[in-house]
């Protein structure tokens, strides 16, 4: 099994293709662990990993921590209201005080974007970038590429439909590069207010509408409103959002039949999503989240060069 | 008190010398007091003879744009911090702006500065009052009791005026009074927290945008308060090539209206942030395109932006290490601007020296009702000596000013002063401050 080309991932192009591919190679076994009776390895046995949370999250911390345990690694977390960031250390004290400390791998979720680069800066330790701020959030991206290709057995040419809050979105700013490094096909569906300057550095085509090409898509990806990251509402109302932009029974119809629909959720019912749509998704839906647990393992175990015989144990 | 300064090769539009000329100039009791051709004045017992070997001489430059950071953030710059930077970077003058801490928007406040600088700067410097109470932008300040204590013009700097009606009294009270009003564009319903350009730098580092129209329009809707009150109108640190065209239309109506442009719009581009979210790199306005920038050093040669100000804005390392967003703006420029103007402009041919002179020294004095200094007999001797050859590199440990966060470290530049005299006294020599 080969090795990462870098020591950090806190932007998706970090990445080369390669470290893309392998990332989603060793994470299948790993899934295969999940499902396991015993879905431990010894693989990063007396490694320490530290899950820096500086804003809320529940799904990305508890998959990392989970992913953390399966391989036996020391987890610790850090929320923001047990960190000293709220007595006001700042982050290069943070960062200088948990090396200090000797560990080995850093995930980090915070509001500013580019702060995973403060903590490499000053640390030791490997990084991963947990999203920060409306930059990115690359482990998502990963988890969202394993789950097409498992869906199609391929990224290169398919196309991909991103709708939503294209402008405020982490997780757009990293999976429309990814996906566009490889080979797909990647165009963001949204009205102007919520796109930013420049999507083409993204990755993306641009789209209004909604309905225009939906026929054509193989994947359309819905992106989660964020209502609390947004400056001046660029949206009238969210029922007009949902009319224009949200997925329903009648819009589903309309995509090919092996089309899948994808959310990184928490989804805002009847706003990206009817209810009854996510029902009929919900296979899918959930299946992102367990292969988020796989891709977390195996990105941990290449960084941290993790002893491989534990794998096929 | 006599001096004389041998072979010095002068240039100074304003006295006739748009090409270098080589001369000795003597000095007495701070003044000027003749220009000889070299060697026609015999050495004297008891006059300071400073041969110069043929290095530019120029007028002293003056900065319209310095942040001194006092009184209340001594931390980041100090009255004589900042002022021995200005000397070692060419500068004789600087005007500070009053968003200090208590704001400088009452004549005491002004009188502080003014009467600290007097007993403890090496530059002059001059004071720019704050246009409305606290930078509040809601009401009038107290200019004419800061005119009476010394100030010369009157800013909002670090904020836009928002309230249109609130400018428009603003204008047509400090014309009354006589003084020219400095205004920094920003409208806040569009620049909200933007921290760099709008576009590729926002997309690619996914902060929020500061729009180039969030600056235009402010410095459209001033130039229509310009023309509606009279009053002298100065666009402080103009970041967009639409901007200059506004200033560029303005003057040609005949508008009173002038601005100034910093060294870091002139030669850095938002492509200097790449992905490293560098905050030496985090300005206000920010860093824009290559085009603007293109723009602005074209503009600059032309004459539509009158004059480079820096916008010297110290800020401690514990400031600039934070988050990108929670880092503030700006970047110090004292001691890099001649060097990298010389570099980057005068060498390429782009400006000639005698520009050089016009932009840097006589234009600010001139915007600011200022005496003008000259290099012609009875003008007062802040002088500014030039090595043109001497190569050396901005280094972090180089700068007198108590801060370091710069964005020009690592360049390479070619060209620096050498010796600096305000009122004949020689404070700087040999690039070392007396």
């Amino acid at each position: 099994m080969g090795a990462l080309s870098t020591k950090h991932v806190i932007d998706i192009q970090d990445l080369s293709v390669e470290d893309i591919n392998l990332i989603l190679d060793t994470a299948v076994p790993f899934k295969e662990v999940n499902q396991r009776t015993i879905k431990k390895l010894p693989t990063l046995r007396g490694r320490t990993v530290v899950n820096l949370f500086l804003e809320p999250s529940t799904r990305t911390r508890t998959s990392f921590e989970l992913a953390a345990k399966r391989l036996s690694a020391d987890g610790i977390n850090f929320s923001a209201s047990t960190s000293a960031t709220i007595k006001g250390e700042s982050l290069v004290d943070t960062a200088q005080t948990l090396d200090a400390m000797d560990c080995d791998l850093v995930i980090i979720r915070h509001g500013y974007a580019g702060s995973p680069r403060i903590l490499a800066q000053n640390m030791r330790a490997h990084i991963i970038n947990g999203g920060d701020g409306k930059h990115q959030h690359p482990t998502q991206a990963l988890l969202d590429l394993f789950t097409i290709r498992e869906r199609f057995g391929r990224l290169a040419g398919l196309k991909v439909a991103v709708v939503g809050d294209i402008a405020h979105s982490r997780v757009f700013g990293s999976l429309g590069p990814a996906l566009d490094m490889l080979g797909a096909q990647v165009t963001a569906i949204a009205p102007k207010t919520l796109l930013p300057a420049c999507p083409e550095l993204l990755g993306a085509s641009v789209s209004t509408s909604l309905d225009e090409a939906l026929e054509t898509y193989d994947v359309v990806y819905m992106l989660r409103i964020q209502q609390e990251r947004l400056e001046r509402s660029p949206l009238p109302s969210l029922r007009e959002y949902a009319r224009l932009y949200g997925m329903n029974l009648e819009r589903l119809a309309r995509m090919k039949p092996e089309a899948i629909l994808m959310h990184p959720g928490p989804v805002n019912r009847g706003v990206e999503l009817t209810s009854d749509t996510i029902e009929m998704a919900r296979n899918l839906l959930l299946y992102q989240v367990n292969a988020g647990v796989a891709v977390r393992m195996a990105l941990m175990y290449l960084l941290l060069g993790g002893d491989q015989d534990g794998i096929a144990a | 008190m006599e001096s004389l300064l041998r072979n010095a090769l002068c240039v100074d539009p304003a006295a006739g010398l748009e090409e270098p000329g080589l001369r000795d100039v003597l000095l007495r009791d701070g003044l000027i007091a003749g220009l000889t051709e070299p060697g026609s004045l015999p050495t004297e017992a008891g006059r300071e003879d400073l041969d110069l070997e043929g290095r530019l001489l120029i007028p002293g430059l003056m900065d319209m744009h310095v942040h001194l950071r006092d009184p209340g953030q001594e931390y980041k710059e100090d009255i004589v911090s900042g002022s021995r930077a200005a000397v070692c970077g060419g500068f004789t003058a600087v005007l500070a702006m009053p968003n200090t801490s208590p704001v400088l928007d009452k004549g005491a406040e002004v009188s502080y500065v003014l009467d600290a600088a007097a007993q403890t700067a090496c530059a002059r410097v001059y004071v720019a009052g704050a246009l409305t109470k606290g930078l509040k932008g809601e009401s009038l300040s107290e200019m004419g009791d800061m005119l009476a204590a010394g100030a010369v013009a009157f800013t909002d700097d670090g904020r836009g005026v928002q309230d249109s009606g609130v400018m428009r009294l603003a204008l047509e009270y400090a014309s009354s009074l006589g003084a020219p009003v400095l205004s920094h564009c920003q409208v806040e319903t569009l620049v909200g927290g933007g921290q760099v350009n709008e576009g590729i730098a926002s997309t690619r580092l996914g902060l929020a945008g500061w729009p180039a129209a969030g600056e235009e329009i402010q410095i459209a809707r001033d130039i229509a308060l310009c023309e509606l009150t009279g009053c002298a109108l100065h666009i402080q640190h103009i970041s967009t090539a639409e901007g200059v065209a506004l200033v560029r239309a303005a003057k040609a109506k005949g508008l009173p209206v002038t601005c100034e442009v910093t060294p870091h719009h002139l030669f850095l581009t938002e492509d200097a942030l790449d992905a490293h979210y560098d905050t030496n790199f985090k300005m206000n306005p920010p860093l824009r395109t290559a085009a603007d920038a293109a723009a602005l050093r074209a503009a600059l040669e032309k004459g539509d932006i009158d004059c480079v100000a820096t916008d010297h804005a110290p800020h401690a390392p514990h400031e600039k290490s934070l988050e990108f967003e929670l880092a503030p703006f700006g970047t110090t420029g004292l001691e890099t601007a001649l060097g990298l103007v010389l570099t980057n402009l005068v060498a390429t041919g782009e400006l000639s020296l005698a520009q050089l002179v016009e932009r840097m020294a006589h234009a600010p004095r001139r915007i600011l009702g200022l005496a003008p200094v000259t290099l012609t007999v009875g003008s007062v001797a802040d002088l500014t000596v030039i090595d043109r050859d001497v190569e050396w590199e901005v280094c972090v440990d180089g700068f007198a000013s108590k801060s370091k966060n710069c964005a020009f470290i690592g360049k390479k530049l070619k060209g620096r002063a050498s010796e600096v005299l305000i009122g004949g006294t020689v404070v700087l020599r040999g690039g070392e401050l007396l």
